[in-house]
Parts: C-alpha cells; sequence; structure tokens
C-alpha cells in the first residue's frame, strides 16, 4: 500500500506582527500574519513533492515547519505515521538525523571558519556517531558521492575558496551524511548559475535513487519543479489552490491562478511569442487576505460566490485536487 | 552611424591578489530603435559592461583600453562633466534592485519632477505633467504621484524605476537584470511593459541577465558572455533555433523549459573560472566537449559566420 512518509493535517503558522510601543498601546489587538493557513498533504516515500509559488505564498515556511524549525500555530505534522508535531529534547534530535533541509543560499550556510570536512562531519558528531579516523572516511566517502573528487583535497579547503555550486554540493554532504529519510530542499538551485543548475538537480535525482530519499522541493520556478518533481502543490496565500502530479497540473491546469503563473513563465524561445493570461495587480497583504477565495480580487473568471465563500480543496480526478469553485 | 559600437574594450580590475580582467577585448554594436540582449552568468563580465559604458566602473577597476563610440562620440575619451551630460539624458539606466536607488525620503513625484529639472529649463508646473505623464505610460495610478518609495510593492518600484530612466527621453536605455529580484507573474507584466515601450516609442534598449528565457521575450539580437569575452554574437532567432557556440549550446541544453515534457537536461562540466587566473587560448576551453589542441594555445578571433551571426570558436570556418 502507499507509504506516507510526511502527512500534514490542517497546518497552520501565524506570525505576530511587531508594532511600535504607541500603536500598541491605541489598540489592544493584535494582528498576524498568516503565513500558512490550514494546508493538507501527503508525501509517498520516493516521491518529490514540490512545493511552488510566488514570494510570501508560504512555501518556505511548510519546509521550516515540517523540518520543525519552527512551531506550527495548529495542525498537526506525522512522519512515519507517527506524530512529530510537539516532540521535544531528545526525541526531537533524533527525529533530526531523519530529517534534514537544504537551504537556498550555500554562501550563508558553511561556516566560513569550518574546513569544508569538518562541516560536513559535524553531523556526525553532534549525533554521537562517531569521530576521529572513522568519521574521516564516511565524510570521504560521501564527498565523493556529491562530486566533489578528489575528496581529499576538499577535505581540507575552506567554504570561500568554493564556487556556488561546490558549496551547494557541500550542503547536499552535510544533509545526507546522516543517512536521513526525508529531505526538505529549499529553492536548492536559485543561487547556483545555469550552467551548474542542471547537475545538481542531477545530482539530488542519484541521491533520491541511491539512498531511497523523499524530498520536499521548494521552488518558485515552475521549469525547475516540472523537470524534477513528480507530484506538485500550488500556494498562493497561505493555502493550497491545487495539487496533483506534476504532469497534469502543468499541462492541464485547473486553477486560474496555476494558469497565470503559468502563462508567465519565460520560454527559452523568441518564436514561442504564447498568449498571456495577464493578472492584474500584485499579491494582496498576508495580514488580512481577501474573504471567500483569496484568489478572486485578481482572478480573470470570479463569480459572486467567490468573494464570500471560501473554496475547498476537492479531489476532481483521480490524485488531482482543485480548491476553486468553477469546479463541483 | 550605429548607436552604439563598442570596440576591442577592456576593462581590468587592479585588485591586491593581482588583476581580473572582467572584460577582456569585446567588440559589440547595436543600431537605434534595437534591443540587445546580452547573457551570461556571474562572472562574465556582463554587468561591468553596463557600468564601462555608463562610465561608472567603481575603483580600482579602470577602462585600459578600446573605445566605446556612442553617436560617434567616444566616451572613454569624454571629460567626467560632459560624461554627466550623457547620463540620463541620453543613456540611462535601470537596475536589478529599484529600492537602492530610489531616495526614500522622497516621493515619487519629486523624484520624476527633480530628474526632469535638473535636465530640462522648464517650469515645475510642466515638468509635474511631465511626470503625471510617465506615470500614465508605465501603469502607475496618478493618485500615487505623492507617496514615497516604501509605500509600493516591488514591481511598481520597477515601473517607477522605467518612468525615471525614460523620463528624459534618452537614445538608449541599459536595463541591468530588471526582473531578477521579481515573482513571475510580475516579471511577465514589465517584460510586457518593456517591450511596449520599445515598439511604441522606438526605444532602443540593452537588456542584461543571467537568464536566456527572460532575454529571448524581448532582444532582437543577442550577446552571449563567458569570462570576459563575447563568444557569440547574433541576431535573436538564428541564435535560438542553431546556437553555433559549443558554450551558448551547453547553456541552452542547462535551461529547463516548461513546454518541453521528458527533457533531459545537460549540464557544462567544471565550474565557472577564476577570473584571477583565466585559462588560456579560448577561456571555455577547459569546459568546453569540442575542445582542440589549438584551444588551449591560442584565443580565437570573433568571426562572422553567416550574415548577422559572429562566433568566437575555432570550430567556425578560419584557418587559425
Amino acid at each position: 500500500m502507499h507509504d506516507i512518509v510526511i502527512e500534514v493535517k490542517d497546518l497552520k503558522k501565524y506570525f505576530p506582527v511587531q508594532k511600535g510601543f504607541i500603536e500598541t498601546l491605541i489598540s489592544r489587538k493584535r494582528e498576524y500574519v498568516k503565513a500558512v493557513d490550514g494546508i493538507s498533504f501527503k508525501i509517498q516515500r520516493g516521491d518529490i513533492f514540490g512545493l511552488a509559488g510566488e514570494s510570501g505564498c508560504g512555501k518556505t515556511t511548510t519546509g521550516r515547519l515540517i523540518s520543525r524549525l519552527i512551531e506550527p500555530t495548529s495542525g498537526k505534522i506525522f512522519f512515519n505515521h507517527q506524530d512529530i508535531t510537539n516532540v521535544k529534547g531528545e526525541e526531537l534530535r533524533r527525529l533530526r538525523r531523519k530529517i534534514q533541509i537544504i537551504f537556498q543560499d550555500p554562501y550563508a550556510s558553511l561556516n566560513p571558519r569550518m574546513k569544508i570536512g569538518d562541516a560536513v562531519g559535524h553531523p556526525l558528531e553532534i549525533h554521537g556517531i562517531t569521530k576521529g579516523e572513522k568519521k574521516r572516511e564516511m565524510v570521504l566517502e560521501v564527498l565523493e558521492k556529491v562530486g566533489l573528487t578528489p575528496p581529499e583535497k576538499f577535505y581540507e579547503v575552506y567554504p570561500h575558496e568554493l564556487s556556488g555550486g561546490q558549496r551547494q554540493r557541500v550542503a547536499i554532504a552535510r544533509a545526507i551524511i546522516l543517512k536521513p529519510e526525508f529531505i526538505v530542499a529549499d529553492e536548492p538551485v536559485s543561487m547556483i548559475d545555469v550552467s551548474i543548475r542542471a547537475s545538481i538537480l542531477n545530482l539530488m535525482l542519484e541521491l533520491k535513487r541511491s539512498f531511497n530519499l523523499t524530498y520536499l522541493f521548494i521552488t518558485h520556478d515552475l521549469a525547475v519543479a516540472k523537470y524534477i518533481t513528480n507530484r506538485l502543490a500550488i500556494m498562493y496565500l497561505g493555502k493550497i489552490v491545487e495539487l496533483g502530479p506534476t504532469r497534469r497540473v502543468l499541462t492541464d491546469p485547473l486553477h486560474p491562478y496555476t494558469l497565470a503563473l503559468l502563462s508567465s513563465v519565460p520560454v527559452p524561445n523568441p518564436r514561442a511569442k504564447k498568449k498571456r493570461i495577464v493578472i492584474k495587480g500584485e499579491v494582496p497583504n498576508a495580514i488580512n487576505p481577501p474573504p471567500g477565495c483569496r484568489f478572486h480580487p485578481r482572478c480573470p473568471r470570479a463569480m459572486e460566490i467567490c468573494g464570500r465563500v471560501e473554496p475547498k480543496l476537492m479531489e476532481i480526478e483521480k490524485g488531482h485536487w482543485v480548491a476553486c469553485h468553477l469546479y463541483g | 552611424m550605429r548607436l552604439l559600437e563598442i570596440k576591442d574594450l577592456k576593462v581590468y580590475y587592479f585588485v591586491r591578489d593581482g588583476v581580473i580582467k572582467a572584460i577582456d577585448g569585446i567588440r559589440l554594436w547595436m543600431d537605434k530603435g534595437e534591443s540587445l540582449g546580452v547573457v551570461g552568468e556571474s562572472g562574465s563580465g556582463k554587468s561591468t559592461l553596463a557600468a564601462a559604458i555608463m562610465r561608472l566602473i567603481p575603483p580600482p577597476g579602470k577602462i585600459v583600453e578600446g573605445s566605446i563610440l556612442f553617436k560617434g562620440v567616444d566616451l572613454t575619451k569624454l571629460k567626467e562633466e560632459d560624461m554627466r551630460k550623457i547620463r540620463g539624458k541620453s543613456i540611462s539606466m535601470v537596475f536589478q534592485d529599484p529600492m537602492t536607488s530610489l531616495d526614500p525620503l522622497q516621493t515619487i513625484g519629486d523624484h520624476l519632477t527633480e530628474t526632469i529639472l535638473a535636465h530640462e529649463k522648464i517650469d515645475r508646473r510642466k515638468a509635474i505633467e511631465m511626470a503625471l505623464e510617465l506615470l500614465d505610460k508605465v501603469g502607475i495610478p496618478k493618485d500615487r504621484f505623492k507617496d514615497y518609495p516604501h509605500q509600493f510593492s516591488g514591481g511598481m518600484r520597477q515601473r517607477v524605476m522605467i518612468a525615471l530612466a525614460m523620463a528624459l527621453k534618452p537614445d538608449l536605455i541599459i536595463a541591468d537584470e530588471p526582473t531578477t529580484a521579481l515573482d513571475v507573474i510580475i516579471q511577465a507584466q514589465i517584460l510586457d511593459l518593456l517591450r511596449e515601450l520599445k515598439d511604441e516609442l522606438n526605444m532602443s534598449l540593452i537588456l542584461i541577465s543571467h537568464d536566456l528565457s527572460v532575454v529571448s521575450e524581448i532582444a532582437d539580437r543577442i550577446a552571449v558572455m563567458y569570462a570576459g569575452h563575447v563568444m557569440e554574437f547574433s541576431d535573436a532567432m538564428p541564435l535560438f533555433d542553431d546556437p553555433l557556440h559549443p558554450y551558448t549550446q551547453g547553456l541552452m541544453r542547462s535551461v529547463p523549459n516548461i513546454e518541453l515534457s521528458d527533457q533531459e537536461l545537460r549540464f557544462i562540466p567544471g565550474n565557472p573560472p577564476d577570473m584571477l587566473n583565466p585559462p588560456s587560448g579560448c577561456r571555455f576551453h577547459p569546459r568546453c566537449p569540442r575542445a582542440m589542441e589549438i584551444c588551449r594555445i591560442k584565443e580565437p578571433p570573433l568571426v562572422e559566420v553567416e550574415k548577422g551571426r559572429f562566433v568566437k570558436c575555432f570550430l567556425y570556418g578560419n584557418d587559425a
């Protein structure tokens, strides 16, 4: 049967808005940015589950929630069917061996004073797995796996001696050295030069096969999502508006927002002067999101009901879900 | 006479550890009403090119050789005070990050009117009228004239930047990664705006980007830069149909294309060169799948292979 690695249920994260001192005296009402506002999905073992959307849609917050870097406001997170929403202390530490994260900026995610070998081997010491000569062996092995060869050379260098692509390989090595089951990759290639980007994506695919990994792949770039993910959720203002097999979502999008997003993606071909669905305006403020469907003020197909009633995420065809009043 | 012609330009940065040859002998040109796309990865020299045309190379950088002919006048030889008259008035720029280019204490209206008044001998009332007209052109509602930069979103700020760049009706606008900081829907809106303005006003534009897809939306001609050299310089259509230089070919195969299914993504092996110690000969040769013996020894010239198509590679018709 389906082997579910990650499941989130009605997950929410509200960040309180910082106000000035005078303002807090005048109004007692606290305001919140509803970064993630009630999302549910499941990730099966072996999936590369994509989370895509514009800045501020909540995709990064979702990744941080699942990797338990921040606490949810409400909702539940399950890992291998076990509720991990509130695990703490030693239990959380053990969980971290299983769930790892790769960040966007390989320049900020490595300690500039730590040699690559030490940075990659650090998790082994933190988790008390091994140290000394055995550690070195494991580090060399994993450096080789991520294509930093000869590993003996890379073991001894500092981050500033490496290019962006090589640094991201180091970050990947550090993430896989604990042999995790699940990796959150938050925009892992958006700061990498174009000619190198594909090699990082291909490396991630290769590692997935050899370590039987499952990824949550967060990206703003639908072309990248199309290449690497097999399931895809599109987020808008803290909600999932569409979810399904990547192929279906990107070739037969159901939600008007997905359609608009897709038609805005530039194509490397000047002949492809495709018709764009121009949507007006910009993403509204997540403090006071529009009532009903959050996309309705910009939606070219909005109806009367959309401003009043929030559409539920419903399964339209097998495995393909959409939250829109146009359907059903 | 060409609008812009760059000949044998060399721009070097003299840093403590040596000399970074950011631009090392390039040749480029464009005519009035054309849009030129400059594509390259980090360290290719594309942003240095923009700074060189504006004569805004920060120290320790210097234009060490070559000429930049703008309407026949060599900008590299101009006195600073004459260059100042060209900036904004004849050539203007749109940068990647509009927030750092706008004064947070000035309203958008003031930005525009002050810019106009600094260069044109007209009264304030007329300048305000012109400013309102510009806002209208770039799609900003007139009632936002008195708003400050922080009250605008990223996309709206970039519209303001474009209005500012157009304020003095320059002959040439240089846009350096104008949409890189923007979300994809807003990027599409800004690219549409640039294309409209270009078609409507016959504006000449240099669009600098790391993204081939973005450039392909606007450019008539494209220059592909790598490690301080122009590797390929060509009309846009044939370049995308049939890229000649192995670097251009590799770049195109490594870009995910949303319109393709089952795309096999390739990548260019190796890493971009260390610009303090660039490779000898053709700078791409260590990463080139078709490198020959000569590529290591000699730098290939930029030659015209067919009409409107120039390439800097020994694979194409020259007897070296």
